[in-house]
């Protein structure tokens, strides 16, 4: 089993990261045309919802991942604020954009389901209204990471900061649904299997994965940038102490 | 026991005295309803309707204006290491800081609240409810908000990425709260489960706040 | 007044190759520093060598990347466990302007669990008897430091840490606060003060923080 510290050693990241990337962006690409392709013309229109259903395998996915990528981001942290690994500081820091990202689009597809559904973007469904707390939460992780500019500091702040949120999220979503009764209930999986048409379930997993693809690949070109930014910054400061000694006359 | 009293005490003399935050933050209160009542207009109905969740939230905002300084003050002065040094447990100096909060804000707010209830129409039977609910509901406002003022202590001024923070973190006890005094004003069942759930989440503040503010607080010190 | 009765043994504080960090930024190489009983140590070094630093390490406010610091009985050698020895007075006095000078002593006589009759020890020493119901922001520079130092009387430490003390004292003020240090030393106690000026002192240690010297 390969040493965990030499797994998180920037240079060798690097090193396995940089070829990974354009495999990646193309699984995407492939992935993402083929959940759009079933998505639109090959999966049945809704009996009652008609075409309109078809916003749901971009938006449930979307939903997915932004829950699925604070989660990670939360690992991420954990792991920097225990092992203070500073690649995974720069995991979660990088994560955090891209989740939000997820968030908004959860979001804004959100509202264009709703209008043909409710005949309103926004009517405070339970769900979306959660989401949309989420996407705070998301805001107040990067706001901390750019309040301090000491990068240490803002890692085990922003860490902690992700804990207090993580644990706080089946809270606020269990609040939000005592808030408002009104919602769907989640209705991909239920006890007894699946109890959407299996043609609809082929196109929401094709969008998931491409956009689980698409996240690593996003993460790992947003992990390199800010090592190399970082790299110049550290160069720029050429003069760097080596830290002060005690001498005693 | 002393070193915590001390602290408490400490903090509301400041806080009572010329100059300190809890005139201000009562202030605040009043004058962020006022404001939501001249913005509504002069429809007694609606402003007695919306009367108990005005006043919720309002109190929710003074709490938000007033956690800046929680720990800041003591950093810029020094005495936060004094402090952080003679702590046995940090986290337990947490708690008595958020109570010294508590009981220079919450507590005000909560005593300014029947007066701005009258200018509110608010009905006879809410005024228990809403004073209830407020009285379980702000300490949990006040541990959650002394987190986010220990996270950022070092930095020169974070009003506002405090309330960022806390917002989305004030969501369960807004809804419980809020729930419990309107369900009580009108005998509905509703308020004993809402009042239930607006303790425990306080209680789940009380104990995961304190923690996460002593790591802050740490993690703070340069 | 005889301060022996209140140090209960004599202990030796042990700092063995620390290594700290500010802002990414070592600030600290490899410090070590051993302070026994009866030391003091004259700490200096240019703007930006890391007194404050290392004061604040000394004093365990910050976190050290590497190296120990150990409490050991001057006698046996024995690693004192939860000893708990220090008292840090930084740049910042650490008082409130709203309170006054005794409420301030009272406020850090409960945090360091002394007996109330040393706030009148600690106000005398510092020369503070007539300003005792002053509010503390209305005290000149020099009186707010001395009743900041005052906070050494209250602790009643082994260990003092002081960083400038007498920047903004008169040369009276100056030589009370160097025999305080003297009878602290007198009865056991150590002292590490950092200072670019004339704190004045027997038999003292001088340590000399260089920059970048390492490797």
């Amino acid at each position: 089993m390969p040493n965990i510290y030499e797994l998180a050693n920037p240079v060798r990241f690097e090193r396995l990261a940089r070829p990974a990337i354009p495999w990646l962006a193309g699984a995407t690409v492939i992935l993402l045309g083929a959940g759009l392709y079933f998505s639109l013309f090959n999966s049945p229109a809704d009996y009652q919802q008609s075409d309109s259903v078809r916003i749901m395998y971009v938006h449930v996915p979307a939903a997915w991942m932004a829950l699925f990528t604070y989660t990670f981001l939360t690992m991420a942290s954990a792991i920097g604020f225990v092992w203070k690994h500073p690649l995974a500081d720069v995991a979660a820091k990088e994560t955090a954009p891209i989740g939000a990202a997820f968030t908004l689009l959860a979001l804004l597809t959100g509202a264009l389901w709703g209008k043909p559904m409710w005949g309103a973007w926004w009517v405070w469904d339970a769900r979306l209204t959660s989401v949309l707390i989420l996407f705070f939460l998301y805001l107040g992780y990067i706001a901390v990471w750019r309040a301090f500019d000491d990068k240490a500091r803002a890692a085990r702040l922003a860490a902690i900061l992700s804990f207090v949120g993580f644990v706080n999220i089946p809270i606020i979503k269990f609040s939000v649904d005592w808030w408002n009764s009104l919602h769907q209930p989640a209705s991909v999986f239920r006890k007894g299997g699946p109890s959407i048409d299996p043609s609809m379930l082929t196109p929401l997993f094709l969008m998931a994965i491409a956009y689980t693809v698409f996240f690593a690949a996003a993460l790992l070109q947003s992990m390199l940038n800010e090592l190399a930014a970082r790299r110049l910054t550290r160069l720029e400061a050429a003069e760097t102490k080596t830290g002060s000694v005690l001498v005693e006359s | 026991m002393r070193a915590l009293s001390a602290i408490i005490l400490r903090d509301l003399k400041l806080a009572f005295r010329a100059g300190g935050g809890s005139m201000q933050a009562v202030s605040f209160f009043a004058i962020v309803i006022v404001l939501f009542a001249l913005a509504i207009g002069p429809d007694i109905p609606l402003i007695s309707k919306i009367a108990s969740p005005l006043l919720w939230a309002c109190a929710l905002l003074s709490t938000l204006i007033s956690l800046d300084q929680i720990y800041r003050a003591d950093r810029e002065d020094g005495s936060l290491d004094v402090i952080v040094a003679t702590s046995e447990e940090l986290v337990v100096t947490c708690v008595a800081k958020a109570a010294a909060h508590w009981l220079s804000t919450g507590l005000p707010l909560i005593l300014a609240t029947p007066a701005l209830a009258i200018l509110l129409n608010l009905e006879a039977g809410a005024y228990g409810p809403l004073i209830l609910s407020l009285l379980i509901g702000t300490p949990g406002l006040s541990l959650i908000g002394a987190f986010a003022a220990a996270l950022t202590v070092s930095l020169p001024r974070a009003s506002l990425l405090i309330s960022i923070i806390v917002s989305p973190l004030f969501v369960p006890i807004l809804i419980f709260g809020s729930g419990a005094a309107t369900a009580g004003a009108g005998g509905d069942p509703q308020f004993m489960s809402n009042l239930m759930l607006l303790g425990a989440s306080t209680l789940f503040a009380a104990i995961f706040a304190p923690l996460a503010s002593a790591a802050a607080l740490r993690s703070n010190l340069d | 007044m005889a301060v022996d009765a209140t140090v209960p043994r004599l202990i030796r504080y042990r700092a063995t190759n620390i290594c700290v960090s500010r802002g990414g930024d070592r600030i600290l190489t490899d410090v070590s520093l051993t302070l026994q009983p009866g030391d003091a140590v004259m700490l200096r070094g240019p703007n930006g060598a890391g007194k404050t630093t290392l004061l604040r390490a000394l004093a365990g406010l910050l976190r050290l990347d590497s190296g120990a610091i150990a409490v050991e009985d001057a006698a046996t050698g024995e690693i004192v466990p939860d000893a708990d020895p220090v008292v840090y007075c930084g740049p910042l006095n650490a008082t409130k302007s709203a309170l006054s000078v005794d409420e301030n002593l009272a406020f850090w006589a409960a945090l360091y669990r002394a007996p109330k009759e040393r706030i009148g020890e600690a106000r005398a020493a510092f020369g503070l008897d007539g300003f005792a119901g002053r509010r503390a922001g209305a005290l000149s520079t020099g009186l707010a430091r001395r009743l900041g130092l005052a906070r050494l009387i209250i602790a009643q430490k082994p260990i003092w840490l002081v960083d400038e003390p007498t920047a903004s004292l008169d040369s009276r003020s100056a030589e009370v606060f160097s025999s305080l240090v003297e009878r602290h030393r007198n009865s056991g106690g150590a002292a590490v003060i950092a200072t670019h000026d004339g704190v004045d002192l027997d038999r003292a240690r001088r340590v000399e923080l260089a920059c970048g010297a390492a490797q």
